[in-house]
């Protein structure tokens, strides 16, 4: 009996049920398509992490505090840090400190209220350090800070949520009730991965420490060195400087850490690697579940057909042909679930989720599909072993 | 002489074990030469169908042995025990048994798939048997789209259709009006005079009177064994 022959029986078996194979099928579509679609997504979010951070600049250091680390006595990260690294004579390799401190708030205006991602409260030189140009109106002055004036910077997102439409500038938004004045707007940025860098609100520095924040301790420091080819000069003339501020001798554990554009991004991207191999184990069990329908569908028609088996054994069918049948039966609609899952899962990376724009991974439309159909063959095989097993006196009683 | 197409010697078989075993077969012999036109009579619970599972390698006898076209199928296992059903077998039921949804023709065909014939060959065999059995312009309709007569008679062109050994044929006129009963020996009738080796189950007389011998069982013992016309 050739191979042929199986398939023609194994598709006139799948078309005398047509519903109930469109389902079975259904169920490995979507786990197909949810495997390639998640892990598009995925991968789409580290490479728009990637291109965000490229665009900060190749020049720029971040200096972060270091909780819980090693360090007997950690000592938070202070204006007064970022004041000694801006001292030419010391550091002569950096052009630009901006310090950084980073709260939650509700932003209000005329009844409308929005929860911002991120507010970020600095010095002027932010936005050239990171590439954060104001697109309308214009940033803070120096003096805003020093006078800590209630000003803002509103980020796209948080202009259309509070605005819609309407020219912001010049209007007062409230921020956890205390009142501030928009006076720019900044330039589209686009989504960093994970989190939308348009969902954001820059304030002087001094304002934010005041009203939400307190005085304390820094979220980070954002340094510009001169140019990118001294940027490891810069990094080591600022770790030479904490070092001796914070008091941090020979092998004595860090409470800081200094990391370049470079480092961030494989911070970053770990951090997505971790969040798509979730996704990618949500969508893998969804594929599972399907092959489980597929199982129980086969078992149900080899039970519906125990009396065809029956005939077709009592005239001569052998087990092999029986058992290739069904496996055939179950195989075939594992194949055509995944293709047309691939299919689904192709036309859904089309779409942006959320500012990601999915790319989908040529080795996830294979692994999928292959995946698909050895479940298959695994999930066919019970039932089609059960249905090969049948004694033919027994299932020609069968009524 | 040829071998006789079946030869049972002493055949038993008992179903369960101890107090609650029952005996289906207590020693059966029977030989049915090439030809041949045999009917099996009894009562119900007299063996008969139990008989005919064991004549077509169905089932295994407990005891006993049965050799069909010259070959002990005693210690076969599943496997060629299939490939004997295909071979030197051909089945008819007494619910047609035909497979839903597959054609007259595709129900016909369906033997020589499974002993691997080429498509051609498959179609003009099947539409051969087909015409033997009168139903050459049925050869495209479903199984439900034809009457128990004309099912009955796709199911014995199926039977015939790899030239067995032998037809067995259980009850075949039993869900049969008198008209289709009567075209249906009809076609038994011109088979074995075509030489084809057929052996019947039935419990009723008139339909028995077709045969050439009859075969009379209680309580799994041949009581009687009668020739009606010469082989």
């Amino acid at each position: 009996m050739s191979a042929l022959e199986v398939l023609r029986f194994a598709v006139k078996g799948l078309l005398a049920n047509k519903m109930r194979s469109v389902l079975t099928t259904l169920g490995i579509s979507i786990g197909v398509a949810a495997v390639i679609l998640l892990t598009a997504v995925g991968n789409g979010a580290s490479k728009a992490i990637e291109n965000s951070i490229a665009g900060l600049g190749t020049n720029l250091l971040t200096v972060s505090p270091m909780r819980g680390g090693a360090a007997t006595a950690p000592r938070p990260l202070t204006v007064a840090d970022a004041e000694a690294l801006a001292d030419k004579r010391i550091a002569p390799d950096i052009r630009t400190v901006s310090p950084v401190v980073v709260a939650q708030a509700t932003a209000a205006h005329r009844g409308v209220s929005h929860s911002i991602g991120q507010v970020i409260g600095t010095r002027p030189s932010y936005f050239d350090a990171t590439s954060s140009p104001v697109g309308s109106g214009a940033a803070f002055s120096d003096s805003d800070v020093t006078e800590a004036r209630k000003v803002v910077v509103i980020g796209q997102t948080v202009a259309q949520e509070l605005f819609a439409g309407d020219d912001p500038l010049g209007k007062q938004i409230q921020l956890n009730n205390i009142p501030f004045t928009v006076v720019g707007v900044l330039a589209q940025k686009g989504s960093s991965g994970l989190q939308n860098s348009d969902d954001t609100v820059v304030a002087p520095l001094t304002t934010l420490q005041y009203a939400l924040t307190g005085t304390g301790s820094l979220s980070q420091v954002v340094v510009q060195a001169e140019s990118a080819e001294v940027i490891t000069a810069a990094q080591n003339q600022i770790t030479a400087v904490l070092n001796q501020r914070h008091g941090i001798t020979g092998s004595a554990a860090s409470d800081f850490r200094v990391q370049n554009q470079q480092q961030l991004l494989s911070t970053r991207t770990q951090a997505v690697d971790v969040f798509t191999t979730l996704l990618a184990a949500v969508a893998g069990i969804s594929l599972l579940v399907g092959g489980i329908g597929i199982t129980n569908i086969m078992l149900v028609t080899v039970t519906e057909r125990i009396r065809e088996i029956g005939i077709r054994k009592a005239i001569g069918a052998p087990r092999g042909a029986i058992s290739g049948q069904f496996l055939a039966e179950a195989t075939l609609l594992s194949m055509v679930g995944g293709a047309i899952g691939v299919l689904a899962g192709w036309v859904g990376s089309r779409f942006s989720f959320s500012g990601i724009q999915p790319e989908v991974l040529p080795s996830s439309v294979l692994l999928a599909f292959g995946v698909s159909v050895l479940i298959g063959l695994f999930f066919g095989s019970y039932p089609a072993s059960r249905a090969a097993k049948l004694r033919p006196i027994e299932a020609l009683r069968h009524e | 002489m040829t071998a006789p197409v079946i030869e049972i010697k002493g055949l038993r078989k008992t179903y369960g074990s101890g107090d609650t075993a029952v005996h289906a077969l207590r020693g059966v012999d029977l030989t049915v030469h090439r030809g041949d036109y045999v009917a099996i009579m009894g009562a119900s619970g007299s063996g008969k169908s139990t008989m005919l599972n064991i004549l077509g390698c169905l089932d295994v006898p407990s005891g006993g042995r049965y050799k069909l076209d010259g070959i002990d199928v005693g210690s076969f296992n599943e496997t060629q025990l299939s490939l004997l059903r295909n071979r030197k077998l051909g089945f008819v039921f007494q619910s047609f048994n035909l497979i839903p949804r597959v054609s007259a023709l595709g129900n016909v065909e369906l033997p020589m798939t499974y002993a691997g014939l080429g498509r051609r060959q498959r179609r003009e065999r099947a539409e051969a048997a087909l015409q033997l059995v009168g139903l050459s312009d049925r050869a495209h309709h479903m199984p439900n789209e034809l009457s128990g007569g004309q099912q009955q008679r796709v199911a014995v062109a199926r039977a015939l259709v790899n030239a067995p050994a032998l037809v067995l044929a259980d009850e075949p006129t039993g869900n049969l009006d008198s008209k289709s009963s009567g075209d249906l020996l009809g076609v038994l009738g011109r088979l074995n005079a075509l030489g084809r080796t057929i052996v019947m189950i039935t419990h009723e007389n008139d339909v028995a009177a077709h045969a050439r011998r009859v075969v009379r069982l209680v309580d799994g013992e041949v009581t009687s064994d009668h020739r009606q016309a010469p082989l």
